[in-house]
């Protein structure tokens, strides 16, 4: 995560505790009051699991696997009893995450293409603005293509996040075909030696076929200009999200190939967000940035062991 | 309907049949099933538990007809009670006679607030109303041009102030306004927040105070999780809304958010939001939720579907061909492409009641579309229209064209050749008859176009 290692490092630990109050905070305070693994301890555990969004799957697996521990193993202390539903989470979760761990941009070539897709209003937009903004500060030189050629102003809102950011943008004013978009924005930071090109789609339901072959046809196109691009794609997932989020991951996967990154946001609400476990668990795409905020430092770096501790962290 | 989650309750129910009456074991083992269909649809934990509690008082003791099966009653049960939970009632927006009736629009960033606000004014104006749209988002990035660009789409007036940041001196403005000029409803478009930000939650509390409106309609993501009824309630705590609008219904959502909420509040569901364009709203359906929510196959939500990829008079020309057997491959082909807009083979098959789960780990083979229509695109016009001309040259050409085998190319033919055969030979007054029997009249579809 070298690129955005200096930046508001506080917002992050501001994110991660609000999440943490709401979902795993509850399991400490849940041992130190049952102290024994009994039938109503895991009925409580299974609650907190599943008002995260985790999903029933996930959960049963997890409670499955803490009740054989249980039985196996002697625990003593409540010391004990944490570690064996900390492990047993971290199971599902840190375990799938681990490969993705020291995640950095590894920017051999330039210019770094990112292509941004998700469902709508899940906060696209917005996340790019952040991320040229983190961009931008850690040295690169950025150019976003405003591929959203669908939505109301879609144009002027990202312009005016370029403008926060202070990078360079390419929109249409009546071009009707996002692929054009991204294939110029493409071409002019290829030819201008830009460090970073972020493509902005349209928000889309991961349903609807024809929008989906759009998709695919933008990611073709940038591929005239430079054959293995894009270097990443990133799916933007809402926290709020319920079990819909892993037929997103899905059905976006399946359009554009291997997803490399998820933006998790709107994580200062009070949605857990906790679907990703089941989509890290089924489909193994890491989370890469955690949406904390409105303002423009408020996108973060993830890192799923800060994120593990975080859960079961004494404040 | 219900043959998915019938089938796993018949599985479960087996035991008992002959017994004739459902026991407090059967029942159990049975809403064990019903828990992880609901909480795999996103209904609140806290709902579930106390849905089947009820389930199961009801289901106790009831005596199994002989005509149906233990899981086929539980199942009416479950749906009915889920039905009753989600308020049989039909509920539109009440607005006075004062001049201009308010309405607030409230919710959580990205659920659709603007775009609601635009089809509900699009909305009111066919019901012969005059709205104005007054765009109180202060705070989102061209939020307020979005809001410009969308009522001047629909032809209705936005009230905007680019330059003030007070949405609730901006919302008193408008409502000053649509007075002076006669536009008799007023609907604002605030922006989204938390309902843990106390400050923005006071900002659109201090609207309510000013303008007193007859509506306040809070717009939730129908994709929303677990934490859709935290939400709800905070939002009902603090601004007692009137209503409920679902946005978002055409995704493949399961949409329990809608229980969660209703079953926390107390408030009805009023519209549902099914698609990006502008008239894309429609009255809520208890009924085709619970079957959604069951995961029990959509049969309204496929005809839907067809109805709208499906052009009319294209049908009706296509008819009129077969019937006098002059259907070439230049109907096929246009054939093809209306399948094709229907999405994917998967997708169309999962929305059939009982093949949804069958079909989980069968590939459906999507390039054989791709393949057929390349045969035919390889062919000339002349040949597409009087396909007996396709000796074996031509035959052979058209496979080397379309990348395919002179034994692709035969086969596509002779099924053509057997297809247009079958099709002379259908009747179409009992087609008509069956799509009577899903009730699906012809006006209903004259409003679907491609």
């Amino acid at each position: 995560m070298g690129l955005f290692d200096k930046l508001g490092f506080n917002k992050l630990k501001d994110g991660l505790s609000k999440t943490k109050n709401g979902l795993f905070g509850k399991i400490n305070s849940l041992i130190n009051s049952r102290k024994v693994i009994d039938e109503e301890f895991l009925n409580e555990l299974e609650e907190i699991f599943l008002l995260s969004d985790m999903g029933i799957e996930t959960t049963e697996k997890i409670i499955s696997n803490v009740k054989k521990r249980a039985k196996e193993d002697k625990y003593e202390t409540e010391n004990d009893l944490q570690l064996i539903v900390k492990q047993e989470i971290e199971k599902v979760f840190s375990k799938t995450n681990a490969e993705f761990e020291d995640f950095s941009f590894n920017i051999s070539q330039k210019p770094y293409v990112i292509m941004v897709v998700g469902v709508n209003g899940v906060g696209k937009t917005t996340s790019i603005g952040k991320l040229a903004y983190n961009f931008k500060k850690a040295g690169k030189s950025v150019l976003i293509g405003s591929a959203d050629t669908f939505r109301a102003a879609a144009n002027e809102q990202l312009e005016i996040w370029a403008n926060r950011a202070g990078v360079d943008i390419i929109q249409s004013t009546n071009a009707k075909d996002p692929a054009s978009i991204a294939f110029e924005t493409v071409s002019i930071g290829l030819k201008e030696g830009k460090d970073i090109v972020i493509i902005d789609t349209a928000g889309r339901l991961h349903n609807k076929n024809h929008l989906m072959e759009e998709l695919k046809k933008i990611k073709r196109v940038m591929q005239k200009v430079i054959p293995e691009t894009p270097d990443e794609i990133f799916l933007v997932i809402d926290a709020t999200t319920g079990q819909n989020g892993l037929n997103q991951a899905k059905e976006f996967s399946n359009a554009l190939g291997k997803l490399t990154g998820i933006i998790l946001t709107k994580l200062d609400g009070t949605a857990k967000g906790g679907i990703i476990l089941k989509i890290n668990s089924e489909l193994r795409i890491p989370v890469r940035f955690i949406g904390v905020g409105e303002q423009i430092d408020d996108l973060q770096p993830f890192e799923s062991k800060k994120f593990a501790e975080a859960l079961f962290a004494d404040e | 309907m219900f043959e998915d989650l019938q089938y796993k309750l018949d599985t479960v129910l087996k035991k008992i049949r002959g017994q004739g009456k459902i026991t407090e074991k059967n029942v159990d083992d049975s809403l064990r099933e019903v828990r992880r269909v609901l909480f795999d649809a996103d209904v609140n934990y806290k709902v579930v538990t106390n849905f089947l509690k009820q389930v199961k008082e009801r289901s106790l003791g009831q005596n199994v007809i002989n005509s149906i099966t233990p899981g086929q009653l539980i199942v009416k049960i479950i749906n009915d009670e889920l039905i009753s939970l989600m308020g049989s009632e039909k509920a539109d927006v009440v607005l006075s006679d004062r001049i201009p009736s308010v309405i607030l629009i409230v919710g959580l960033q990205g659920s659709g607030k603007t775009t609601f606000s635009a089809k509900l004014a699009k909305y009111l104006k066919t019901k012969g109303r005059s709205p104005l749209l007054a765009a109180c988002d202060v705070y989102r990035p061209a939020a307020k041009e979005q809001l410009k660009v969308l009522g001047k789409q629909i032809e209705v007036p936005v009230f905007s102030e680019d330059e003030s940041t007070n949405a609730v001196k901006i919302s008193k403005e408008a409502f000053e306004f649509a007075r002076k000029n006669a536009r008799d409803v007023l609907i604002i478009d605030t922006a989204g927040r938390l309902s843990i930000d106390e400050k923005m939650m006071q900002e659109v509390s201090d609207i309510k105070t000013a303008l007193n409106p007859e509506e306040i309609l809070f717009v939730v993501d129908s994709m929303t999780g677990q934490d859709a009824v935290n939400t709800a309630k905070t939002f009902h705590d603090k601004l007692d809304y009137t209503g409920i609008v679902l946005t978002k219904l055409d995704g493949d959502t399961k949409g329990g958010a809608a229980i969660s909420i209703r079953a926390v509040v107390n408030k009805p569901v009023k519209f549902v939001g099914i698609g990006e364009k502008l008239d894309a709203i429609e009255q809520f359906h208890p009924d085709r939720m619970a079957s959604r929510i069951l995961g029990m196959g959509d049969i309204v939500g496929f005809v839907e579907k067809a109805q709208e990829q499906f052009d009319l008079n294209e049908a009706s020309k296509l008819e009129e061909k077969y019937k006098k057997n002059q259907f070439d491959f230049n109907d096929y082909l246009s054939q093809l492409k209306q399948i094709k807009k229907m999405g994917s083979m998967q997708n169309i098959l999962s929305m059939l009641p009982g093949v949804g789960k069958n079909l989980k780990d069968v590939n459906v083979d999507e390039k054989i579309f791709v393949r057929l229509e390349a045969i035919i695109l390889s062919m000339t016009y002349e040949e597409r229209a009087n396909p007996s001309v396709l000796n074996g040259t031509r035959r052979r050409r058209i496979a080397n064209g379309s990348g395919t085998t002179i034994q692709d190319v035969n086969k596509l033919i002779k099924q053509f050749e057997e297809m247009k055969k079958m099709m002379k030979n259908m009747n179409f007054n009992k087609m008509r008859g069956m799509m009577k029997k899903m009730n699906v009249s012809p006006e209903s579809l004259k409003n679907f176009k491609v």
